[in-house]
């Protein structure tokens, strides 16, 4: 008997490939209810909160995000969540211009201010074209124009306690919770910061985020808060919405957004 | 009476040569690097399943993507999955744009087996994606250390200058699934050394940064990875296409541990223990050792 190749038994073969396939349907729904167990959940912060520590200490307080040439602006701005919030307030502060929209800055500040859009207009602007990187993957190249957030902030004095600029905003995606979004201070404090106005040279259109909205320029598009009506200073936003810092994150997304 | 058994890979009645090939670490990256790389490919499925489309340059040009997947509705009124890799369209249904059960129909880009988790998830795909990564690239930075400072990297991965002669040979006989026996097996032979070092030096480099470059914040820590890549949405479509060649190493390798004697090539992987599978006769060996050198 000379066989180079001993033929193995087809019942211990059709046994390894029966095996091989139950233990992959259970590993894959046991990966389903894994993911939503506690323990991953904790695991996945765990390993966000890693990313951020190393992110900060790669990026800088003030390293820039690339800024692009006008020949790199897209066509049309893709919008994307929501883009024509139906609240009853919003629809009329919209259809008048925006001219009684008002801009609350409160919380922990040394004086609390409402801001129109024209005395926003009115203050030492900046204007770049950036790109605009969503969650799903795909960019968008724009530019924006719109008062430096730190600017604003430093308009209200902001007090030392605060750790957190929360953005509430006039949008209820797909009619649920109203959307909310936080950033720490030092992305609020960063050069590129805005608080926006204008898109592509013109006003920033309804389903961009009318009358303003917030440019992140370091961080995934879900951080830009749309449609922004109140900015509040805060040590910690535990007690907003369902306790993670926006309305996505409330959803199972990461607060760290710069990855 | 010389019986091969190519389960084994060794020959039953003679006292096999066996030695220590893979040393501790080697073999713990090994089975680490295999679950994180399971776990990045099927999270990484579920994450381009957010967007299924392939763009080349800085940002997303909508209109005409590089390649995308998705469902259109054929002349039946029923789904197709229609994946469209430049100007070329392909039926997928089945696998990729429509998949799952017919009761159940989804309109999807990978199908619900292929992705992590299985049901359309973005945020705990995201979550698997990069805690798999925290272990992937540390693991894969002392590994890379390792095999420089060892030195194995020069003994047993770097080709030898006369080596190279043997190029066209090692690729015939790796055609015809015939494989280094004896004093030969001891060491890689060439296309092995070649397809470990592309992958190790210049794949999973590749993959790790072309995924960094997609983060917004690393984008302004390390400009240059925009450059380096032509922007983000090219770093995306070359992280797809690392993948791409992950899994076809994968699957190459496979076969060949498989073909090659499974159960001394698992052990070898598990205890390090290798038995050098047994040479040709007298003859025949001197020739072979001949042509290698």
């Amino acid at each position: 008997m000379n066989s180079k190749n001993r033929p193995t038994d087809p019942r211990r073969r059709r046994f390894l490939t029966r095996s091989l396939l139950a233990a992959s349907a259970v590993l894959l729904t046991g990966c389903d209810r894994l993911s939503r167990s506690d323990t991953m959940g904790r695991l996945f912060d765990a390993s966000s909160a890693l990313t951020q520590k190393a992110q900060r200490l790669l990026a800088s307080r003030e390293s820039l995000a690339r800024e692009y040439s006008p020949e790199d602006i897209a066509p049309t701005f893709r919008a994307n969540g929501t883009t024509d919030p139906q609240d009853a307030t919003y629809r009329r502060l919209a259809a008048d211009g925006f001219r009684d929209w008002r801009l609350t800055v409160d919380g922990l500040v040394e004086r609390p201010q409402r801001f129109s859009l024209d005395e926003l207009r009115s203050m030492p602007s900046r204007t770049q074209i950036t790109r605009h990187d969503c969650v799903e993957g795909w960019s968008c190249i724009g530019q924006w124009t719109g008062v430096v957030l730190g600017d604003l902030l430093a308009q209200v004095g902001v007090r030392d306690e605060a750790r957190f600029v929360v953005f509430h905003c006039a949008d209820r995606y797909r009619g649920g919770d109203a959307y909310y979004e936080s950033l720490d201070m030092i992305e609020a404090y960063h050069p590129q910061t805005l608080m926006a106005y204008g898109l592509n040279g013109g006003n920033l259109p309804v389903a961009n985020g009318a009358p303003i909205r917030l440019r992140a320029e370091r961080q995934l598009g879900y951080k830009m808060a749309k449609y922004v009506m109140r900015i509040e200073l805060v040590e910690s936003f535990a007690h907003l919405g369902r306790g993670r810092g926006g309305y996505w994150e409330d959803r199972g997304y990461e607060w760290w957004a710069g990855i | 009476m010389r019986i091969f058994d190519s389960f084994t890979g060794t020959n039953r009645d003679q006292a096999a040569t066996v030695i220590q090939r893979h040393g501790a670490f080697t073999r713990l990256w090994h089975w680490v690097n295999a679950a994180c790389l399971l776990v990045l490919l099927m999270s990484g499925l579920q994450i381009f399943n957010a967007h299924p489309a392939l763009y080349w340059g800085k940002d997303s040009s909508f209109a005409n993507p590089a390649l995308s997947i998705r469902a259109a509705t054929g002349d039946d009124g029923e789904w197709r999955g229609i994946t469209q890799v430049g100007p070329y369209r392909f039926d997928t249904t089945g696998v990729l744009g429509v998949s799952g059960p017919d009761e159940a129909r989804e309109r999807r880009a990978f199908p619900a087996w292929a992705t992590l988790p299985g049901p359309r998830w973005l945020s705990a795909g995201r979550g698997w994606h990069f805690l798999a990564a925290w272990v992937f690239v540390p693991m894969l930075l002392a590994y890379l250390a390792y095999l420089v400072l060892s030195g194995q990297l020069r003994r047993r991965l770097l080709p030898r200058r006369q080596e190279w002669r043997t190029l066209g040979q090692s690729f015939y006989d790796h055609l015809r699934l015939r494989f280094p026996r004896g004093e030969q097996a001891r060491h890689y032979n060439l296309l092995q050394k070649l397809a470990y070092l592309l992958v190790l030096f210049v794949v999973m480099p590749l993959v790790v940064l072309t995924g960094l470059t997609m983060s917004p914040t690393m984008d302004a820590a390390w400009p240059w990875l925009l450059d380096l890549f032509g922007g983000r949405q090219s770093a995306r479509t070359i992280h797809f296409l690392c993948a791409l060649a992950l899994v076809i190493f994968f699957l190459i390798h496979i076969v060949l541990v498989l073909v090659s004697g499974v159960a001394n090539n698992l052990r070898s992987m598990i205890t390090g223990r290798y038995r050098l599978p047994p040479g040709l006769p007298a003859s025949e060996e001197v020739l072979s050792d001949e042509q290698q050198k």
